[in-house]
């Protein structure tokens, strides 16, 4: 009985053992392969002319070219992409790109100027969430047609105001100016949705990648083109894996099942260190973190009271514990890599020079002030050291915790205090930022003007309104650049906001992976330059 | 006692339990439209506003009415439940609003991986759960009867995010039995995308269909770990379940007849107390694998498994109403079912229910 017993258990483990363990053996990529782990669920759609989520994007990148891009090396200069030369007429509102000849679409197709017009049309009648990044130029579905136009190898667009050139260039490197295969979109429209749904699972580019698969929540599969104008990919296919766990991810690098795994906590970042199969590649985002003060309350309006929290900020203290590599010190609306970002950091916590300044302002203390925060463990730490760092200059903090969307809505109706929050650029140009952080048309209730972040919080940037107007439509670039920079001195020393970071990246990868670009904080992922 | 009923007639039997299943379909729909009724209210009443995470930071007050017209957000309640119903009857569950895709689509894409998972999961928990509860029950307060407990508990009582991530840590990290998480490697995903045809969703039925032993293979050695979790998840409960029934069934006199008649041990067990433990192991068992059909959000999260479970959680977060609506209204109709299904098994089972 005991032997029989015994001898069926042992039946099962030879059985589980013989049954698994030769797969196991069977997991590593395949040299020409490369598997990203991610997490992908941001994305709402493809469609170039849809995608604004980082995945989606990220994804495009890969399979759609622009017209004129951004290089990477070289903060606001640009490069040809799609386009060999541009040029800007006189009147400063009539711009012409001469495409490249030579180009093919995944179709076979050959690009013309027709597509390149025929896609920049299709963003502004899709009119999607993106589309104003190529309508503030004073596109509509109405006059599209005459304003973006094509005659041979060239297309012409025409703006309502003459902008600054830089402007109109970098909102053409966005992702939104994606150019598509027209005929063949088009042959796919259902119910005049411009082949809208069909975007969704298909692609239609010139990129160095076509889309072979796309499932949401799940992955996508890239497979590279022969030919291709920027030279053929190494790598013949991407899998990109939606994997959500941070520690699963870590683990699935680690055992070499995949190449790459771009969303890892600062702990999974710290476990592994001291592993020589591994490295980690540091890069910065566009996002900022900040803290917007409304000025609806009448103590924090006092511009002593602001400059005190300004020095009441523990910067060093929150990016080398809490922050670990994920966000850095940084106090300028512009993230690093935009035209004209700052990278000074004046201030620093010196709980001595807040005091003092809080004894200047006149202010009743202690002053209790509400502290609308996410409800997320990152910014919970970040409130957590933000209260007692203030508490120390007779400034209490009450946190008022809520999910995202309930603190947007908060926000967006003016009804904070104070808020801790994040901004991410739009579009690859200092106007972007600014535009929010220091215009104001209207300050007034009725305005409504919620995408005005400077509305949100009731303050009026007064000067820096008029600056940034001037920025927009200045044609010198060297010039512009200078102007931002003041916009954001002046911003940073005396507004009612208080910058505190710009977010960075950290991703892991293989040591055997070379030359992969994560975007900085203007681009998007590259797969094509990578190699292994 | 049981032989002392006298049979129906067949048809009889037919007849009832044809109307069984008729009244059956409609509690179905009364449970399902009080379902609905409650999940669209709780819906409508939270504080999120469902526009506000779709149009994204930058729109203007005009954008937002624009789409919440569009999107029927702007009529009266009732007129919005009764254009929900009215589509829902039809099987269209509504759009979602993230991604504007058709819900049942949407739904039909990420549950099959769900039903694998907790089929198999289900399996494992009664293959073992229920001999484990007969030994335990048969052996009460013996060393086997204490392993089975703790191990029970275990099941209950440890988070099963920490078990899921020690579990890939020993057997996939460590061990290398199995594969990692995700429902196939790379290679094999794209094999079963591009080259095989897909039936059902579910990659171990579509795989064996198309004769594709390798993928899979390779499909067992990655469903094994998270189906074995919930296995071990829902073994815990059945076990504990199994011991309480059999000990009950033990302790009866006709348990003593047959032990006085010279029975063997095991047909004793295993045949006539087995039968009537049966019936209620089976509502048991249902139950519990309707728990599981409901997506475990944390073993999908860990095992990167594509299911109902992060759909649904994901909705949530992106107050995603109509998606929510729509998984709430799926778990609903696998509930009703299965309860349905045990409630006929039961039948066909003890004769008793059969008058």
């Amino acid at each position: 009985m005991l032997l029989k017993h015994q001898f069926g258990r042992a039946a099962v483990f030879a059985a589980l053992m013989s049954g698994t363990a030769p797969m196991a053996l069977m997991a590593e990529t395949p040299a020409d392969t490369l598997v990203v782990a991610d997490a992908i669920d941001d994305i709402v759609s493809i469609d170039p002319h849809e995608a604004f989520e980082f995945s989606g994007v990220d994804l495009n990148n890969n399979v759609y070219d622009s017209l004129v891009e951004l290089d990477p090396a070289l903060p606001g200069e640009l490069v040809p992409g799609l386009a060999e030369s541009w040029s800007v007429a006189d009147d400063g509102m009539t711009y012409t790109f001469k495409i490249k000849s030579g180009i093919t679409f995944s179709s076979g197709n050959p690009l013309t100027a027709e597509d390149a017009a025929g896609s920049l049309r299709r963003v502004v009648k899709l009119n999607k969430t993106p589309a104003f990044i190529l309508t503030q130029f004073g596109l509509t579905p109405e006059n599209v047609d005459q304003m973006i136009t094509f005659e041979g190898d060239t297309v012409t667009l025409k703006t309502d105001k003459a902008y600054a050139p830089s402007f109109v260039y970098n909102c053409l490197t966005a992702g939104v100016a994606n150019i598509v295969d027209m005929k063949t979109v088009m042959a796919n429209e259902v119910e005049g949705d411009m082949g809208n749904a069909w975007l969704k699972a298909n692609s239609a580019g010139t990129g160095a990648y076509v889309l072979k698969s796309f499932k949401p929540n799940a992955g996508y599969v890239l497979e590279a083109r022969t030919g291709h104008w920027r030279g053929d990919a190494t790598i013949k296919n991407v899998f990109m894996q939606h994997v959500p766990e941070g520690a699963t991810q870590r683990l699935l690098l680690e055992k070499g099942d995949i190449d790459i795994a771009r969303e890892l906590t600062p702990t999974d970042i710290a476990g592994l260190a001291g592993n020589a199969d591994i490295k980690v590649q540091s890069d910065v985002g566009g996002q900022v973190y900040y803290l917007a003060l409304n000025q609806k309350k009448a103590e924090l309006a006092n511009p002593k009271v602001q400059e005190a929290m300004r020095w009441a900020v523990d910067y060093a203290g929150m990016a080398d514990s809490i922050l670990q590599g994920q966000w850095v010190v940084h106090q300028a609306f512009l993230p690093q890599g935009f035209l004209g970002a700052l990278t000074e950091t004046p201030y620093s916590l010196d709980v001595e020079k807040a005091k003092a300044l809080m004894a200047e302002s006149g202010v009743p203390l202690p002053l209790e002030v509400k502290f609308t925060v996410r409800n997320n463990q990152e910014r919970l730490d970040i409130a957590t050291s933000l209260q007692n760092t203030f508490a120390q200059v007779g400034i209490n903090l009450v946190l008022d915790v809520g999910d995202g969307a309930q603190g947007l809505a908060v926000y967006r109706g003016r009804q904070h205090e104070m808020t801790l929050q994040t901004w991410g650029p739009d579009y690859p140009d200092p106007h972007t930022n600014a535009s929010t952080f220091a215009m104001n048309p209207d300050n007034s209730d009725e305005a409504g003007n919620t995408g005005y972040l400077a509305w949100r919080t009731a303050w009026d940037p007064a000067e820096l309104h008029a600056m940034t107007e001037a920025a927009v439509v200045e044609k010198d670039t060297e010039k512009r650049k200078a102007m931002y920079e003041e916009i954001q001195r002046k911003h940073r020393d005396n507004s009612a906001f208080v910058m505190m970071f710009q977010q960075a990246r950290q991703d892991a990868m293989r040591a055997n992976v070379m030359g992969f670009y994560a975007g900085g904080a203007t681009d998007s992922a590259s797969y094509w330059t990578v190699t292994k | 006692m049981i032989g002392s009923l006298a049979p129906s007639p067949r048809s009889e039997r037919v007849v009832r339990l044809i109307s069984q299943v008729g009244l059956g379909l409609g509690t179905l729909a009364i449970t399902l439209l009080g379902l609905l009724l409650i999940t669209f209210l709780i819906s409508r009443v939270v504080p999120i506003d469902p526009v506000l995470s779709i149009v994204g930071e930058r729109a203007t007050e005009a954008q937002i009415a624009a789409i919440r017209e569009k999107l029927g957000l702007d009529l009266p309640l009732w007129q919005q439940f009764f254009i929900y119903v009215t589509d829902a009857i039809q099987g269209d569950l509504g759009t979602s609003i993230k991604t504007g895709a058709p819900v049942a689509s949407e739904i039909a894409r990420y549950f099959p991986a769900t039903l694998e998972l907790a089929t198999l999961g289900t399996i494992f928990g009664t293959l073992v759960g229920v001999p484990a509860g007969v030994l335990a029950a048969t052996r009460p307060g013996s060393i086997a009867d204490q392993i089975v407990r703790v191990v029970g508990l275990m099941g209950y009582s440890m988070p099963v995010f920490w078990l899921g991530l020690i579990g890939l840590l020993v057997f996939y990290g460590q061990l290398d039995w199995v594969a990692g998480p995700g429902r196939l490697d790379p290679t094999y995903d794209m094999k079963m995308e591009f080259t095989l045809t897909s039936y059902t969703g579910m990659i171990l039925v579509d795989s064996a269909l198309n004769g594709a032993w390798d993928v899979f293979a390779n499909a067992v050695s990655h469903i094994i770990l998270p189906a074995g979790l919930l296995g071990y998840v829902s073994m815990a409960y059945i076990s504990r379940m199994t011991r309480s029934f059999m000990m009950n069934e033990l302790g009866q006199e006709y348990i003593t007849t047959a032990r006085v008649k010279g029975m063997p041990e095991w047909r004793v067990i295993w045949v006539h107390a087995m039968k009537n433990v049966l019936v209620p192991l089976i509502t048991v068992i249902a139950l519990s694998y309707a728990y599981l059909l409901e997506g475990s959000v944390l073993t999908e999260t860990i095992f990167a498994w594509p299911g109902l479970g992060s759909y649904i959680t994901d909705a949530l977060f992106s107050s995603d109403m109509p998606a929510v609506l729509g998984g709430t209204v799926v778990v609903g109709v696998v509930f009703v079912t299965l309860n349905m299904l045990s409630d006929i098994i039961y039948r066909l089972v003890d004769p008793r229910a059969r008058t």
